[in-house]
Parts: C-alpha cells; sequence; structure tokens
C-alpha cells in the first residue's frame, strides 16, 4: 500500500488521492474538511444508530461520540479500511455497546434472515397465470404499463418523491436501510455487508425485495389514472 | 438450473441479481433470451431500472443545523487541545 498522498495520487487513482489529501486537511485540523465530512455522513450515521438504540436522544449521543473518537483516532488511523468504513465502524461498535447497555440486542444476521426467509414475492401471485395453466404457465396476465412515456416533471415531482418515501418508510428495518444505502446514499454492496455484517446473498435479496416494493408502490401511484390499456 | 429457460414467474425475483452482475454466466444468457421475446418482463426490468435511477436522485438526509453547531464546537476545542499541545 502507497504511503503517501503523493504515491496515492500517482498510483492509486483519483478516489485515493483525494482521501489522502482528506485525511492529511483533516488532521490538520481543517475546519471546513471536517465539517464537509459531517455534512455527508452524519444522518446516515444517526439513521444507523437507531437501529440499535432504542431512543433517539440515545442515537444522537452515540453520534456525537461517535464523532470526537473519529477526530481523536485520526492520528491513528492508517488507512487498511476507507475513512468512511472507518468511521461507520466505529459508529455500529458504539450503537452496539450502547444498544446492549439499553437492553436491546439486535443481531443484523437474525434480521437479515427473517426479513428474507419469508415466501414474499416481488409481484403479486395472481399477476401470472397459475403455474398448471395449460398454454401460459406462470406467464404474465397482463403487463405493467412502462413510464418511459412519462415526463421527467412527473418522475421526479415531489409527490411521487413522497410516494417513494412512504414506501420506504413502510419497509422492514433492513430491507429499509440497505435500500437506503445502497440506492439512494450509492454505497457498493460490499461497504453495505461490511457495516451492516451481513452476507452478499442477504444483502441482494433484501436489496431486491425493497426495490421490488418501492416500484409496485410507484406503478400503483403513476399508472392510478391511467386504466386505458 | 437444469432448464434452459425461465419462466415470466422467475424472471421478476431475478432482476437485482442481474443487475448486480452475478449471475452465472449460462443463466445470464437465459435471462437475456427471455427479456428479448417478453414485453411482460421487459416492462418489468424498465420499471425496476426506472425505480433504481429515481430512488439515485433523491435528496440525502441532511444534518440539523444545531448538531451541526455541536459538532463545529467539539472540533474547535479538540483543534484549539491538539495544537495547544503540540505548541508546548
Ligand atoms: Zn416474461
Amino acid at each position: 500500500m502507497a504511503e503517501s498522498g503523493q504515491e496515492l495520487a500517482e498510483t492509486g487513482g483519483t478516489a485515493q488521492a483525494d482521501e489522502a489529501q482528506l485525511i492529511a486537511a483533516l488532521r490538520a485540523g481543517d475546519e471546513a474538511a471536517f465539517m464537509a465530512l459531517v455534512e455527508r455522513y452524519h444522518a446516515a450515521l444517526l439513521r444507523l444508530a437507531l437501529m440499535y438504540v432504542p431512543s433517539r436522544s440515545v442515537a444522537e449521543e452515540v453520534v456525537q461520540e461517535t464523532w470526537l473518537a473519529v477526530l481523536q483516532g485520526l492520528a491513528r488511523f492508517e488507512g487498511r479500511s476507507s475513512l468512511k468504513t472507518w468511521i461507520f465502524r466505529i459508529l455500529t461498535n458504539r450503537a452496539k455497546t450502547r444498544g446492549q447497555r439499553e437492553g436491546r440486542t439486535i443481531a443484523f444476521a437474525d434480521l437479515a434472515t427473517a426479513e428474507t426467509s419469508s415466501g414474499e414475492t416481488s409481484v403479486d401471485s395472481d399477476q401470472f397465470w397459475p403455474p398448471d395453466h395449460p398454454e401460459w404457465p406462470n406467464i404474465w396476465v397482463s403487463y405493467s404499463r412502462s413510464w418511459g412515456d412519462m415526463p421527467e416533471e412527473r418522475l421526479i415531482s415531489r409527490e411521487t418523491n413522497e410516494r417513494i418515501h412512504a414506501a420506504i418508510a413502510a419497509l422492514p428495518p433492513l430491507q429499509r436501510e440497505v435500500i437506503t444505502l445502497r440506492d439512494i446514499e450509492g454505497w457498493s454492496s460490499e461497504e453495505v455487508c461490511n457495516i451492516l455484517v451481513i452476507t452478499e446473498t442477504n444483502q441482494r435479496v433484501l436489496l431486491h425485495r425493497a426495490r421490488a416494493k418501492v416500484r409496485r408502490e410507484l406503478d400503483q401511484y403513476l399508472n392510478m389514472d391511467r386504466s386505458d390499456i | 438450473m437444469n432448464r434452459d429457460y425461465l419462466t415470466c414467474r422467475e424472471m421478476v425475483e431475478l432482476v437485482t441479481e442481474y443487475l448486480e452482475g452475478v449471475m452465472p454466466p449460462r443463466e445470464r444468457v437465459i435471462f437475456e433470451a427471455h427479456l428479448a421475446v417478453c414485453p411482460g418482463c421487459t416492462a418489468y426490468f424498465e420499471q425496476m431500472k426506472q425505480t433504481i435511477r429515481l430512488l439515485g436522485k433523491l435528496p440525502e438526509d441532511s444534518i440539523e443545523p444545531e448538531a451541526r453547531d455541536t459538532l463545529l464546537h467539539a472540533f474547535r476545542n479538540w483543534k484549539r487541545t491538539t495544537t495547544g499541545e503540540e505548541l508546548v
């Protein structure tokens, strides 16, 4: 692994160079760099903390402690993981400990099993002809209508966004967290598996089920007044 | 998978696996072949891709001003202590 920011810039591409620069700035006490980091991750840290501890005020405390631990640990940070992974791992360790002390133990592995093992399907079963249908077994009864012809303003309108948010809010906790991290905040599957300590397969199933429910909600909403097929 | 086809009912469960690029090559070929001839699955697949695109356009949650102020304070304190130590 390259040691200096200079070497990183030459060998590791810009992402790593940016990271090295950011770490150097933080260590040098660059207020803007720290606050940019806070802006970027604070809300996600708070949301994750809430999965482990029983109340928002406790979650806020844990996130606050996490940032202090980040500042105190910066000098010792060796870059074996990304800065982001390091910060979120500090958070989950602290939140877990705190949650246990508050009498709340939550094993994501168990939650993942629960949220992936039920027999839910992406599409309601009656959308397909039954498996024993003589001509069209397991084939669509009718097709979903494309949103491709809809104006972009409709697709990204406040009302549509509210529908998406409502659909996400209604998801089971891990599905909600996975789709938020992956599709809204742009994390990689590796990062998500790492922080939530779930397997790659479980992560994918959780993501798929979450996306399928958001799609269904969007389809009902967007095609609600278009029954003319 | 021993069959050389996928049903529509199976297709809808495999979209994320396909998009994540983790589907075994043989199944990938079968998935794409089905998609090429099935308007129902094509519509579903397109809607899933649109859903992902729209999710990516949502604004991320942001920090509340009070929490921001507290952290700015904490940072300035931390900086004062650490640089103080270095200067002594
Ligand atoms: Zn099909």
